[in-house]
């Protein structure tokens, strides 16, 4: 058998890095809204990272921004936002992207 | 080097169970008990409460969560061990898949029994059986001694670095567990020594407080792939690290148990009997007599049974005549006994001779000498041309 599959993981387990592996799907690919951030509003409290399913809520120093890479849409963030910074966009409005997934 | 002679105690097999455990030193242990192997998790607890066994004790509400908590405890880097038997295996079915999926190298010992449906406090081997498909490495043992050796042995092979899977060490409930047999107790220092190489291996990964990491959290497609293919290519190298291992152990410790198959009069005998766990030693009684009446018989104790170590079967039964295979639990959608159905996949390596398969010893029904005599004169006649039937449930004739 000729093996051409390049390792995902780095271990002989499905050990994945909190930082980059273990988001290893790109689940972004399965989202049909993503959350669009009102920087005015947020006070970075850090409700939506802590929320995030698929922890994919990066930190921006004075906000999360979701990495699109990943990010499902499941609009978690923006229902636990307490100031109601997020706001769920339907894809369909980032059309002109193409196939660019990440914000 | 050898090891130090030990002290030789006569003990039950769920307290010989509970030596060989303590001896290794885990660090997390959760076994909630269960018939019959109430008495192993009461000998661990005791052990803990005189302090002799220094280790973190899990107390669960129920089977599924004991496995749950040394999986967890083990991808944390702790040597873990856990106890179960039938009911309690089935209810832990989907953290066993979990524990090996993550490859976890927890230790289970198993006192086989008899599954659900029946209620059947008895003894069998359907419960292992049962959980072949789940990722761990199965291993069967025939007496006391043999119980107390392979813990120590399933250490090594869990934790070695090219394995890293879960063992299971499988004994026959109720035959076993209740049976007292005079028993060397290895001296600890001993058994540190035997498990000293796993240090001098890389470390395998570990969950530790301030590094975010994942395991087995996320596989669809290429990532549960690449998982399963690496799982699979450990469980081919499971067969001669067993191999590699006992024979160490016969070394240090001076008993050896034959690796992945023990053979008994193979050589050159005609016909084999294929026998596991706890009846062998009634087969080894037959086999004798049997050659000393002129039959060239032979016996074959299959001890692991998952991997199938298919490359020493081919070597053992390669031309012999015919082969007699004694299964202690039953398979659902063959015909044949589980361990004789495996083995019918050896065919084209073995050569097309009959091979006879028996079910006995089901729920506390003995395997006894005169079932094996009856086998091993059925074998010995289709090994001469005679019709023969494939498949017979001994008890149901009687």
């Amino acid at each position: 058998m000729v093996i051409k599959h390049k390792n995902i993981f780095k271990q002989e387990s499905a050990w994945s890095n909190a930082d980059e592996l273990l988001l290893c799907l790109d689940t972004g690919s399965w989202r049909t809204e993503r959350p669009i951030l009102d920087k005015e509003k947020c006070n970075y409290c850090g409700l939506c990272a802590l929320y995030c399913p698929p922890q994919c809520m990066k930190d921006m120093g004075d906000h999360f921004e979701a990495n699109l890479d990943f990010c499902k849409g499941c609009g978690i963030c923006a229902y636990e936002c307490p100031r109601d910074a997020i706001t769920m966009v339907p894809e369909g409005e980032f059309a002109d992207e193409g196939s660019k997934r990440s914000g | 080097m050898k090891a130090q002679k030990g002290q030789v105690r006569v003990i039950t097999g769920n307290a010989t169970a509970a030596y060989g455990a303590m001896l290794c030193r885990p660090e997390v242990v959760s076994a909630y008990p269960i018939t019959p192997q109430s008495e192993l998790a009461e000998q661990l607890a005791s052990f803990h409460a005189d302090g002799i066994l220094d280790a973190e004790m899990v107390m669960v509400e129920g089977e599924n969560s004991s496995m749950n908590v040394v999986c967890a405890a083990s991808i944390a880097g702790a040597r873990t061990l856990t106890a179960t038997s039938s009911y309690g295996l089935v209810f832990m079915y989907d953290a066993l898949q979990e524990t090996s999926g993550f490859r976890a190298p927890v230790v289970m010992i198993n006192a086989n029994r008899e599954t659900p449906g029946i209620h059947a406090v008895s003894s069998g081997q359907q419960d292992m059986i049962s959980a072949r498909d789940t990722g761990w490495v199965q291993i069967i043992v025939e007496n006391d001694q043999e119980i107390l050796d392979q813990i120590i042995m399933a250490f090594r092979l869990a934790e070695d670095y090219d394995i890293q899977l879960p063992v299971m060490v499988n004994y026959d409930g109720f035959y076993l567990s209740y049976l007292a047999e005079a028993v060397e107790i290895p001296v600890i220092e001993d058994v540190d020594q035997f498990l000293a190489p796993l240090k001098k291996q890389p470390e395998r990964p570990k969950l530790v407080p301030g590094e975010p990491r994942g395991c087995g959290t996320h596989g669809i497609e290429m990532g549960y792939v690449e998982a399963r293919y690496k799982h699979c290519m450990a469980m081919e190298r499971v067969t001669k690290k067993v191999d590699e291992i006992d024979r160490d152990f016969g070394e240090y410790f001076g008993r050896s148990y034959g690796g992945q198959i023990e053979e008994y009069r193979t050589e050159d005998a005609e016909i084999v009997v294929v026998t596991s766990g706890s009846a062998t030693g009634t087969a080894r009684t037959v086999i004798d007599a049997k050659r000393a009446e002129g039959v060239k018989v032979g016996l074959v104790k299959l001890r692991l049974f998952r991997p199938f170590p298919a490359e020493r079967l081919v070597q053992a039964l390669k031309g012999k005549k015919a082969i007699g295979v004694i299964d202690r639990s039953v398979c659902f959608g063959w015909k044949y006994g589980p361990i004789c159905m495996e083995l019918r996949v050896l065919y084209p390596e073995i050569g097309l001779v009959p091979i006879l398969s028996y079910i006995d010893g089901l729920a506390n029904l003995d395997i006894n000498i005169p079932h094996i005599e009856r086998v091993v004169e059925e074998v010995h006649a289709a090994a001469q041309g005679k019709p023969y039937q494939e498949v017979t449930w001994i008890p149901m004739e009687e």
